[in-house]
């Protein structure tokens, strides 16, 4: 899932102090499961706001909505009507979710609510760690499950560096180093010979540094 | 023991403080409550195992925003005693209304007011 951190009540109420009629968007999907922008969060901070604005004297509206989606055409459609009774809409959905209700209602103010972090999974509740950076080109069946380009700080894709000690990387001592996860993986699989076989050099242009990226099928495209 | 308490004191009962969200205790900020208080079982002690604990995260939660809006993050508060304690529960509520009778009313109510003025 995308993981997102609220943003400091503070920072929200700088962006949207200058507006009357606000309204805050959830969203269903990810940013529920960390949350960060589900229908609770969304609820707690209208609360939180309404007290901060009745506390200033200001006469405020501010309206709630949880989207099953901010990402898809059919679920932004479901606030066309309602949209333009607001000045602005403070959206707790990932980025992606912001720009894309940016894109479909031009002239209301979307402002984000949320930090959107990376790709990650739920350790436990409240601990959520990256595991997936979208390089485009996965290499996960060579290195034993275990992603080198999101997990190791250097992205080495014929690791351990020199920094490796006692499984740990030398940026965080808590932090685990990725090539002696897949070490300890490969050894579990029996596949420790695979090890001693060099990774060519990765084709990064279908990552992000070869420019906003697009998946198009034409055999589902309508 | 037939003990009397703090009458301004509006108890809502709970199968388990555990049940508290902090969305709770937001709204009854934001409907005009001078001070809320949490009255769960001792730590260590909870049937359901962890609900006076994620209780009390909660609470800090409450805690936090309500002093970065300017309410007062002092007005909520997480007791822990055993429901076979009827004096410690009474020196709660006394303790918590005169607490919250130190700080005052609920700034919005007060804000309210002088609007209304």
């Amino acid at each position: 899932m995308i993981v997102a951190k609220q943003k400091e009540i503070e920072e929200i109420i700088e962006e949207i102090k200058d507006y009357n009629k606000i309204l805050i968007a959830g969203c269903n999907e990810c940013v529920t499961v960390c949350e960060a922008g589900g229908k609770k969060e969304v609820a707690v901070l209208a609360s939180a706001l309404r007290m901060y604005f009745m506390n200033q004297g200001k006469d405020v509206k501010i309206d709630e909505v949880t989207l099953e989606r901010q990402c898809d055409h059919e679920y932004l459609e479901e606030i066309r009507k309602m949209i333009d009774q607001y000045d602005v809409v403070l959206s707790l959905a990932c980025g992606v979710g912001v720009q894309f209700l940016a894109e479909k209602y031009i002239s209301t103010p979307i402002v984000p609510g949320v930090d959107t972090c990376f790709m990650g999974v739920t350790e436990e509740r409240g601990v959520w760690s990256e595991r997936c950076q979208a390089c485009g080109q996965c290499i996960l069946a060579r290195t034993a499950g275990i992603c080198p380009v999101s997990r190791c700080a250097k992205r080495l894709l014929n690791g351990p560096c020199g920094g490796s000690t006692k499984g740990k990387c030398e940026i965080d001592k808590e932090l685990d180093c990725a090539w002696q996860l897949i070490i300890d993986r490969l050894k579990e699989l029996g596949r420790l010979d695979d090890y001693e076989q060099l990774t060519p050099i990765k084709d990064w242009s279908t990552e992000r540094a070869g420019g906003p990226r697009k998946v198009v099928r034409e055999d589902v495209r309508q | 023991m037939r003990l009397s308490y703090p009458t301004n004191i509006r108890i809502i009962c709970l199968p388990c403080t555990g049940k508290v969200d902090l969305i709770h205790i937001m709204r009854a900020f934001e409907k005009g409550a001078d001070g809320v208080y949490v009255a769960g079982c001792v730590e260590g002690t909870c049937q359901f195992n962890t609900g006076n604990i994620r209780a009390r995260k909660r609470v800090e939660q409450a805690q936090k925003i309500l002093e970065k809006i300017g309410i007062g993050g002092e007005r909520v508060q997480m007791y822990n005693l055993s429901s076979s304690e009827a004096p410690r529960f009474v020196q709660i509520a006394e303790e918590m209304t005169e607490k919250i009778m130190a700080l005052g009313p609920n700034p919005i109510k007060i804000a309210g007011k002088k609007k209304a003025a």
